[in-house]
């Protein structure tokens, strides 16, 4: 049989059915359990690098010193500081974004919310890098001509933030204002409540778990973030407990960019922020639990 | 003495392209049960939401005269709070909030700014009118939830009832419910009349024979006729009504 013919044959012969099942359920199986196999391998290896420095303990976690020249590895100020900087970025957001999906969910007219809601939209598809440099250029330049101080501060890191989480809070808040069931706000209505009774009396306490993911969703994004935030706050040195909001701070991710270069390979000092990294996934996670659970209550009530 | 007036009422959906209610004339009387009949799609229901602008939560273009007590609900003048606290309404789905039951009948007064020593007269006295307080008397703090729907409907008329209202809209209030929980609601609807003037649109024709004393009957957005419940369920006039009436169509 010359190849042709072979190659024709295998073509044209179908499978045994059983066969073509089973080898199918296998590659389907393969490819889910790649994402759990990849996070899997990405934590323990995470874990492993960084084991050295967390091994530090007590002057790892709360030690108020992180000079890597001296060896000191203290990652107080920079949890403080990413969230001081995660959670006031993510009232700034909460104070534009509920109120914001408000208006889009129960008062917008139609038109209006074609217009607003693509925008909103759109602010997610802008690269953090451009989110970045225009906060450098701007938002630094303005609070250092109108407030005095460097510029680069957690002020300029909260109003970058907020941009960023925006678009989140405000689409995933109105969808839970728009799942409240219509019954009830016309059961609200009939007994002669204004649209904002409505509001505050029914339509919020329902959304509420929404709202509240929403929130904690943004909040994980918030601390995550890297490129955008570390453009605008500063980075001193040695970082520390800022007294004011026009200090420049330094945040986890922001330090783990920063300082790669100079770790030598294999040092404590790699490992350290690897562990950097440790405690970051961590606290994303928790983040990520905590939406998880809040959106599960929500759903059973 | 008629207590509603409704004088060339037209109302439109879909920014004016369909017509959902043709020219309605009709008089609802004062301390009777006024039952709207007709097929699905008749106008019925919107017309019952005529009655206190609740077809303005939807984009709906109303056109003509409602008059309420010799005032017309359309005019400018007329606060649509306080039309919707004088006229109460009760719907299809119960629809109470989420919330204990004593919140959920409180929710009315507690929004026209009644404060907490009156309430719990009021929260009682409701109940007790909607005929459900001795199955919850002893359990105010529970969540409406968690009741049956027959006592959550009887909830939501107790709820409507808490605002005092003069004039209460039922909105197929029994086709989510069983049929002895229906006779409970059919028993209070006989109950309230002596109070308050009920219009009650229905799917189910032997109910409006049962409960009302008034009958209109839509069809395709239309009032085909309207009289005495006797009258239209042994001598209609309309053939449209005869049929609908003995089971011919709907």
């Amino acid at each position: 049989m010359n190849l042709l013919e072979r190659v024709r044959t295998c073509r044209f012969k179908r499978m045994d059915f059983g066969t073509a099942e089973k080898i199918v359920e296998k590659l389907l199986f393969i490819a889910a359990l790649s994402s759990t196999l990849i996070v899997f391998f990405i934590i323990a290896f995470m874990f492993k690098e960084g084991i050295p420095a967390l091994a530090l303990g007590w002057d790892f976690f709360f030690g108020m010193i992180w000079r890597p020249s001296h060896n000191q590895y203290g990652i107080f100020p920079l949890v403080v500081c990413t969230f001081i900087v995660g959670i006031g970025a993510l009232v700034l957001a909460a104070v534009i974004g509920i109120p914001a999906a408000i208006y889009l969910a129960e008062y917008s007219p139609a038109w209006l919310r074609n217009i607003i809601k693509p925008c909103v939209e759109m602010l997610v598809g802008i690269p953090s890098i451009v989110l970045g440099f225009f906060g450098l250029i701007v938002i630094v330049s303005y609070i250092r001509d109108s407030f005095g101080g460097y510029g680069e501060c957690i002020l300029a890191g909260w109003i970058i933030l907020a941009i960023m989480t925006l678009p989140h809070v405000i689409s995933i808040s109105e969808d839970s204002i728009r799942a409240v069931p219509k019954e009830y706000k016309e059961g609200s209505l009939a007994l002669g409540a204004t649209q904002l009774q409505t509001i505050k009396k029914v339509i919020l306490p329902n959304a509420r778990s929404g709202i509240l993911a929403a929130m904690v969703l943004g909040m994980g994004n918030a601390i995550g973030e890297t490129m955008a935030v570390l453009m605008v706050i500063g980075n001193p040195e040695i970082p520390f407990i800022p007294s004011s909001i026009l200090d420049p701070v330094r945040v986890l991710t922001s330090t783990i960019v920063i300082e790669i270069p100079y770790a030598v390979w294999g040092s404590l000092h790699q490992q350290a922020l690897f562990a950097l990294g440790v405690v970051l996934f961590i606290v994303v996670a928790i983040l990520n639990l905590i939406t998880t659970a809040v959106v599960r209550k929500g759903a059973m009530r | 003495m008629s207590k509603i007036e409704v004088c060339g009422l037209n109302v439109y959906y879909e920014k004016g392209t369909v017509h959902a209610l043709k020219e309605v004339n009709i008089e609802i009387e004062s301390n009777k049960i006024t039952a709207l009949i007709g097929p699905s799609g008749c106008g019925k229901t919107t017309f019952l939401r005529a009655l206190n602008r609740m077809n303005e939560v939807n984009d709906v273009m109303t056109k003509g005269k409602v008059i309420i007590d010799g005032k017309d609900i359309y005019n400018g003048g007329v606060d649509v709070i306080q039309l919707r606290k004088k006229v109460g309404m009760v719907f299809q789905q119960p629809n109470p909030f989420p919330m204990s039951i004593y919140d959920n009948v409180a929710y009315g007064p507690r929004i026209h700014g009644m404060r907490n020593k009156k309430l719990d007269m009021i929260v009682e006295e409701s109940l007790k009118k909607a005929a459900l307080w001795d199955e919850v008397h002893d359990r105010l703090e529970k969540n409406a939830l968690k009741f049956s729907g027959g006592q959550q409907q009887r909830l939501c008329i107790a709820r409507a009832l808490a605002v005092n209202p003069e004039i209460i809209l039922f909105d197929e209030p029994c086709s989510a419910l069983d049929p002895i929980s229906t006779s409970k609601v059919e028993d209070l609807l006989r109950a309230l009349k002596k109070d308050y003037t009920i219009v009650i649109v229905t799917h189910n024709m032997q109910q409006a024979a049962r409960v009302s004393d008034f009958t209109a009957f839509f069809l395709l957005g239309e009032l085909i006729e309207c009289g005495k419940t006797t009258q239209i369920f042994e001598k209609p006039k309309d053939k449209r009504t005869e049929d609908y009436v003995t089971g011919r169509f709907g």
